[in-house]
């Protein structure tokens, strides 16, 4: 009934005639979208233009962007400046529910809400984004993630962490606790260490960064790594598994992180434990062992169940990264495909690029690239292209790229939200 | 009646080009839009797109980052796109 009682109220929303999908030739069909985040709301507004009836579930009024909330944290920018709403895509005649979704019933295409209702689906894409792992790192749950923010979710995360690094005195102690791959943002972690760096670096220069790190390589490394000794020597320190930079266990009370090698107390501790898909693909049985979603690079659609799409950082995308650049791009293609299978057709495959802007002081960006393509059942990277900014580059150069970065997050929220 | 008819014909006028995008066209958008530092590239030229992409590829023309996208597309690629995004003048600014 829910799903009826969906497809009538889009109908009763306003320019409904436009788009009332049996005026334009897709039938009755339904997509529901689980997630309103780059790759939910980007995939639900790109299925609204393709006139396919569409229902978007978030349970949040707005959505808070994580990236350049590395800059909310270092205090170089507002939270408010990451937030957008849903108003763009309810103009269009998407269907926005705010609310959880706490089960699919594949074999009947249900979607179960947390008060209980079910939309009936004819395709479901799961855009969850990622779920943190509180039972991953010994010591570490919801509970620590108030003394020991992890801040890997835009929001109250964001500001707790940029609250704590304001409270610390002039001459403390920063530790951030990078986790093995796969994660959302492989960048991400060292572009907060640049940007807490900055602040450290401007108002309390007798502190140190200590970064521990559960990888021995990391992206744009040599990139950072060249920043970090021409910006911020002395201050921030880099430990790589190698080194014994594993965080193995951590102690909320004592703001205490402990490694294979020893042990570091903080006085901010920012732990950035390990993830997996959302809860709703681990309901849905889309996720693998691996705690993420195996899908078909072309389709979209899930290895394990038929029926649903995932799309964003819940899904094993091969070599591209977890990222919002990606996940838009997976949403357009995933959209594309859908509408094209409602026809009854086969969709073609589609290649796909991702762009990665990182900041290491205000005014010096740097990016990497690549381009990938269905092959052997992956995506796999297009070899000859992509790569990171050159490492001899100009001030000019990195400065063009900060400004890049700003007019990326201009237009993909815009487009996503706007 | 009247008014309902072209907002239909409009909307298919506008779905038209969307079922026949080719590949790698979606992520265009990511970055070009109309307004800020990145051009916009709908309703330009395809001519004028598929000679930048080939100047970005050989390296004649200068690149923050489209040297290392365009790479990954050949000719024929390039020439769809560009085609597709020339098309989608609807789409470009008011």
């Amino acid at each position: 009934m829910p799903g009826r009682r969906a497809v009538l109220q889009g109908i009763a929303a306003g320019g409904a005639a436009l788009w009332a999908p049996s005026v334009l030739g897709q039938g009755t069909a339904r997509v529901v979208v689980v997630g309103g985040g780059f790759g939910g709301a980007g995939c639900a507004r790109a299925l609204r233009r393709r006139d396919v009836a569409v229902t978007l579930v978030e349970p949040e009024e707005r959505f808070t962007a994580c990236p350049f909330s590395n800059e909310v944290i270092a205090g170089l920018r507002d939270l408010d400046a990451q937030r957008f709403g849903y108003d763009g895509l309810r103009r269009e005649g998407v269907e926005i529910v705010h609310r959880s979704a706490t089960a699919v019933d594949a074999r009947y295409r249900r979607v179960r809400l947390d008060d209980g209702t079910e939309l009936a689906y004819d395709r479901l894409v799961l855009a969850p984004g990622i779920e943190l792992r509180f039972d991953a790192l010994p010591g570490y749950d919801q509970v620590a993630a108030e003394a020991m923010p992890h801040a890997w979710k835009a929001g109250a995360q964001t500001l707790l962490l940029r609250r704590q690094l304001e409270a610390m005195p002039d001459g403390g102690v920063v530790a951030i606790a990078a986790p093995a791959n796969p994660f959302r943002c492989p960048p991400g972690p060292y572009e907060r260490a640049s940007l807490i760096a900055h602040y450290l670096k401007t108002r309390k220069p007798r502190s140190k960064l200590i970064v521990l790190d559960a990888k021995d390589a990391f992206s744009k490394q040599r990139l950072f790594q060249a920043a970090w000794e021409a910006l911020y020597p002395g201050l921030l320190e880099w430990v790589p598994l190698s080194s014994g930079g594993r965080v193995t266990e951590v102690d909320a009370a004592t703001r205490t992180l402990v490694t294979e090698f020893g042990s570091h107390r903080a006085d901010v501790a920012n732990v950035i434990p390990p993830q997996r898909a959302g809860a709703i693909a681990q309901a849905a049985g889309v996720a693998d062992q691996t705690g993420w979603c195996p899908i078909d690079p072309v389709t979209f659609e899930s290895r394990l169940q038929t029926g649903i799409h995932v799309i964003g950082d819940a899904a094993i995308a091969g070599a591209m990264p977890k990222s919002a650049f990606a996940a838009n791009g997976q949403a357009q293609v995933c959209a594309a495909a859908i509408a094209t299978l409602l026809r009854g057709e086969a969709p073609a495959e589609q290649k796909l690029v991702n762009t990665c802007y990182s900041l290491v002081a205000p005014g010096y960006g740097i990016s990497v690239a690549g381009v990938y393509r269905p092959a052997d059942g992956l995506l796999r990277e297009v070899e000859g292209a992509g790569g990171t900014s050159p490492l001899d580059a100009p001030p000019e150069f990195r400065e063009m790229e900060a400004r890049y970065a700003e007019a990326w997050f201009e237009t993909i929220t815009g487009s996503v939200f706007g | 009646m009247t008014t309902r008819l072209l907002l239909v014909a409009l909307a298919v006028l506008a779905a038209a080009p969307a079922a026949a995008q080719p590949s790698g066209a979606a992520s265009c958008a990511g970055c070009h839009a109309a307004a800020g530092p990145v051009p916009g590239l709908e309703g330009r030229p395809a001519a004028e797109i598929a000679a930048a992409m080939a100047a970005f590829r050989s390296g004649e023309r200068p690149a923050t980052v489209m040297d290392r996208i365009a790479k990954g597309f050949s000719d024929d690629e390039t020439r769809a796109i560009a085609e597709w995004l020339a098309g989608r003048q609807d789409h470009a600014r008011p």
